[in-house]
This record gives structure tokens, sequence and C-alpha cells, in this order.
């Protein structure tokens, strides 16, 4: 086994990772783009195991998995929020800077979008 | 090459070409299906290298789980079936940083590995995998279940819009008055204005009052 194989395979992903969350602007891709690059974090830890002989990064790698499905699973509920209030999943229409009467035009929508909801 | 070094290239070759599609397809679901073929082929180099247990925890938690959730998530949002316009940015940027990265990456990792040969492991069986979590890593393991539960209970209160009305009647101390702040106070019963965005700093200030009280 050449180790270089599985390592640029874990390079291009996570370079591909980069492009997605920069490139996407709907949230749930970007998510997809954090996906591949916690895979190509992954891969590297499961190489690095088969050419220094050890389980660390096995272990590692269980862990990093059990993180990515509690990231996606707050990730998530936070897209879903939002698409609730705002009807929308765009990121670069995201206010970070919500001013304190801001939200008093779109009231009307929030809760004809909770009664959406609702039913 | 050997049968290990084919099989390495082949489901790498996989596994980046439909990582490609999923950053580059117009599709939404596509791009979620196209995230399958992806982790399923990672899933494949882990069983090359030798990482039985952690291929099928990677089968079973990333197909199996995440990318149903991403699924959903597609479909609450109420994505277009067809091929959605307006899902990009322009691409010049992105392409220059994530095409630095990558290559920039794998230039470095293939100048340090150069064409170095190494023996296969033996494959790791899932008992000596369970001796070193319960035993040199069991700390870091109870910490990650502690996350797990934090992760669950904020997933449940972000996702149901009837727990985040003013913040200290969910609490089991109705004493700390109607709400500190002015947003949980302008919220009020029903979904006030902005309610949805305060709610967050709400449910902030009526933990640390809760904090507070005990």
């Amino acid at each position: 086994m050449h180790a270089v194989i599985p390592y640029v395979t874990a390079a291009l992903l996570f370079g591909l990772g980069v492009f997605g969350v920069l490139r996407r602007r709907n949230a749930v891709l970007v998510l997809m783009a954090v996906e591949l690059m916690l895979n190509a974090v992954n891969l590297i830890f499961v190489t690095a195991d088969a050419t220094l002989r050890s389980y660390a990064g096995s272990v590692f790698t269980l862990f990093v998995i059990v993180l990515a499905a509690a990231e996606v699973g707050v990730g998530l509920a936070i897209v879903l929020q939002y698409y609730r209030t705002r009807k929308a999943v765009v990121v670069d229409d995201v206010r970070l800077d919500e001013p304190e009467g801001g939200g008093a035009d779109s009231g009307g929508a929030d809760s004809d979008v909770r009664e959406q909801v609702a039913r | 090459m050997t049968v290990a070094d084919v099989l390495l290239l082949a489901l790498g070759a996989v596994a980046v070409g439909s990582g490609a599609l999923v950053v580059t397809s117009a599709h939404l679901v596509r791009s979620g299906l196209y995230l399958v073929i992806s982790l399923g082929a990672v899933a494949g180099l882990y069983l090359v290298l030798g990482a039985e247990l952690v291929a099928w925890v990677q089968v079973l938690v990333y197909v199996g789980a995440v990318v149903v959730l991403l699924l959903f998530a597609v479909m609450l949002t109420r994505a277009p079936i067809g091929a959605s316009r307006d899902l990009d940015r322009p691409v010049w940027a992105a392409a220059l940083v994530g095409g630095g990265t990558g290559l920039g990456l794998a230039a470095l990792l293939a100048d340090a590995f150069r064409w170095t040969r190494y023996e296969l492991p033996e494959p790791g069986t899932a008992e000596r995998l369970g001796e070193q979590i319960f035993g040199g890593w069991v700390l870091p393991f109870e910490v990650l279940s502690i996350l797990l539960l934090a992760a669950l209970v904020g997933a449940i209160v972000l996702s149901r819009p009837d727990l985040r009305g003013p913040g200290p009647a969910v609490g089991p101390g109705p004493a700390v008055g109607p709400g500190p702040g002015p947003g949980s106070g302008a919220s009020g019963p029903g979904p006030g204005p902005g309610s949805g965005a305060s709610g967050p700093g709400a449910d902030d200030a009526g933990f640390r009052a809760r904090e507070d009280a005990s």
C-alpha cells in the first residue's frame, strides 16, 4: 500500500469541502460541504493509523463521527428555525446585526409561517 | 501497484468525483445523494486500510443518519424538485481558496510521503478498538456522551416553537418575574414582533435567572 494515495484523496476532499462552504448559498448545502471536510480529516486519521500501527487515530475518528452527528443535528435545528421565521435558507441574507425593532415588519409573516407549520 | 493500491485509487477517485458533484450540482436532492456515494467510498477506503469498525460506523452514522437528516432538511425547507437557480455565489473566489487549500495540502502530503510503501496492517477488530476506547480514552468518551446529550437537548429546544415563549414560564420557578430584558417582555404570549429572533436571548436570561434562584 502506498500511503500517499489516501492522503492525497483526503487533501482533495478537504479542498472540495472548502470550495463548497465558500461557494454555496444554501445553508443545507453548506452543511453537506462541512461533512466532506470532516470526512477528509477522518480519512487522514485512519491512514495515519495504518502507517503508524496505532489505534489512536481510529478512536479519534469515531469521536469525530459522533461530533459530526451532533453538529449536523444542531445545525439543522438552527437552519429549520431560521427557515420558519424567514422562509429562506440563503446564507447571504442572514443579518447578524438584527436591530431591536427590526422584526416589526416581518412579525405578520412570522405568525403566518407559524400557522402554516402548525397545520 | 498492488491490489490494495488499485482499490485505494478507484475508491478515492469515486470519493473525490462524487464530492465534486456534491459541491457543484444544481439539484439539492442530488447533492445529498452524491454525498451518500462519496461517504460510502470513504467507508470503502477505511475497509481497505484495515479499520473495519470505523467503516461500519461510517456507514451506520453517516450514510444512515446524517445524510437522512440532511435530506429531511432539504425536504422541510421546501426545496424545489428541479434544478435551483441562484444556489451559488460567483465561482472564482471559492475556486481560488478551495483549490489552493486542496492542491496545497495534496502537494504537501505527496512531498512528505513520496511513493513510500507500507505494509497493510492486519484488519483491526472491534475488540482491540474497544480496549483502546475504554482503556486510555475513557474520559473523552464520557465527555463526548455529555456533549451528545447537550446537542440533543439543544436541538429539541431550538426546533420546538412552543418552548420558546416567555423564558421563565417554562422553568420551575415562576417567581423570577415577567421575563428580564426587553426582548422577552415585548414578545408576550403570542408570536409578537421578532419573538423568533429574541427567543434565545430570553431563554438565556431565564436560564440565568433560574441559576441565580438556585
